[in-house]
């Protein structure tokens, strides 16, 4: 039996290569969340944004990228048949959802660190909002990473899985969504950013990340039987 | 069930039912603050409790599928959520009922309870497109319990994280200011309820006994054709209980 820490590293590297060589996820996932401010721009007729307005923004967009990105996490493994190998490999099984979370985590980094210095050019006037920002994006890119990786894994195996994801995961993230909101609109505020509930609504990611963490892990390996 | 049993069941479920809601127009006294419009409180809080326990079984009874690969958990596990779900319905409908009432507006998002029911209401409608879109019958029914347990631990975080959210408007009726319910009042909601329980219990058993015969029939009609050399068993989408 190969160490669960060994075939993590491994998989993690093969999907990361994967990704550096093929880029199937990333690019799209910019693209579509710059394209996706300048709709806003025009829909809600503002050159800048601040407060609620702009956490709102900010969120919404960060959602729908990141939902495209989940909707490919596991499908190169359908497609090419990685399920059976992983089946057949002897290693723990909870690897391969410990490594597709993590690749999800730094897909979503890398993201919002394009994606969030463009939001902050394109609508901020005050920036100093940003750096405590930091904080609620680690804690909404876990939430992502563990639920998302759990819905993708039980959506790809079905017949309608890129209309099951966003379907699946976007009730499963309005408590993260409500967190991600609230705690980032008093620090986007156009007047500066202040503190209000900002512990709470940290406490909630974490409890949120927590929860589902230990869900993922509990339930994963019955996804993969067969 | 055996039908006696099944008979006896329906029996306390309309006698419970009836004699809630007679106590409730009857016998309760007039709400000071809203009147005759708060009875629907006797309706739709019952509803909503027993739908929201219906969803938090349903999960119970995913972990119990997953722990012993007996499908006979998962069919119960589907068949608590259905209910639920439609009870949802009932619960959506009697609040937008009751907050057009009281203020004026058929939905109102500053009420933190009933967004929140309808976001997990929302959340176990997928339930059908998700679990349908499984061909494989051990797989799909694996996949329903993994989404059942995942939103059943969803609804207690909603509810938390909505409620943050919000400022408190929705009636505090068992803990207000001023006391808390009259014993009267407390009296009717219990026995409406246990009347409500009762019906969510008994639709449970009547789906359970009709999944129960499907299974049966669909045995019988395998053998049948095993018989006669032809294999056609056309795919069901819900699940059905096998009997061995």
């Amino acid at each position: 039996m190969t160490p669960t820490r060994v075939a993590f590293a491994a998989i993690l590297g093969k999907d990361l290569r994967t990704e550096l060589r093929t880029m199937r996820s990333l690019p799209a996932m910019v693209l579509f969340a710059v394209t996706t401010f300048i709709i806003f721009r025009y829909g809600l007729d503002r050159t800048t944004l601040s407060g609620s307005l702009a956490g709102g923004v900010l969120w919404t967009t960060l959602l729908f990228a990141a939902i495209l990105g989940i909707n490919r996490i596991f499908v190169s493994e359908q497609e090419e048949g990685g399920f059976d190998s992983i089946r057949l490999a002897p290693i723990d099984r909870t690897a391969l959802y410990l490594a597709k979370a993590a690749v999800l985590f730094i897909y979503l980094c890398v993201l919002e660190l394009i994606v969030v210095p463009t939001f902050a050019v394109f609508f901020l006037q005050d920036w100093a909002g940003l750096v405590p920002m930091l904080l609620i994006l680690v804690g909404v890119n876990l939430g992502f990473s563990v639920l998302g990786t759990l819905i993708s894994s039980m959506a790809v195996n079905s017949r309608a899985r890129d209309l099951l994801v966003p379907l699946l995961l976007l009730p499963l993230v309005v408590p993260l969504m409500i967190a991600a909101t609230s705690a980032s609109a008093p620090l986007l505020d156009a007047a500066g950013p202040s503190y209000d509930r900002f512990g709470t609504w940290l406490l909630v990611l974490g409890l949120y990340d927590g929860v589902f963490c230990l869900v993922g892990y509990a339930v994963f390996e019955f996804l993969l039987e067969d | 069930m055996s039908a006696t049993r099944l008979k006896a069941l329906s029996i306390a479920t309309v006698v419970f039912l009836i004699v809630g809601f007679g106590l409730a127009f009857f016998w309760t006294p007039m709400d000071a603050d809203q009147g005759f419009k708060q009875k629907i409180f006797y309706l739709h809080v019952p509803l909503a409790i027993v739908a929201l326990l219906g969803f938090m079984a349903g999960g119970v009874e995913g972990i119990r599928h997953l722990r012993s690969g007996d499908s006979r958990h998962d069919v119960s596990s589907y068949i608590f959520i259905h209910l639920s779900v439609v009870f949802g319905v009932a619960v959506l409908v009697t609040g937008a009922i009751w907050a057009k009432a009281s203020w004026g507006h058929w939905w109102v998002w500053e009420e933190p309870t009933l967004v929140s029911f309808l976001i997990v209401f929302l959340m176990y409608c997928t339930y059908y497109p998700f679990r349908y879109a499984i061909e494989d019958r051990d797989r799909q029914a694996r996949y329903a319990s993994v989404f059942a347990i995942t939103a059943g631990a969803f609804v207690p975080l909603n509810f938390m994280a909505v409620r943050m959210a919000e400022s408190i408007v929705h009636p505090r009726v068992f803990a207000t200011s001023d006391g808390g319910l009259p014993n009267s009042m407390l009296l009717t909601f219990l026995v409406c309820l246990v009347g409500i329980g009762l019906l969510w219990l008994l639709l449970v058993k009547v789906e359970m006994a009709g999944k129960h015969a499907s299974g049966q029939v669909s045995k019988l009609r395998r053998a049948l054709e095993s018989d006669s050399g032809n294999s056609t068993v056309g795919s069901r989408i819900a699940p059905s209980m096998e009997v061995s």
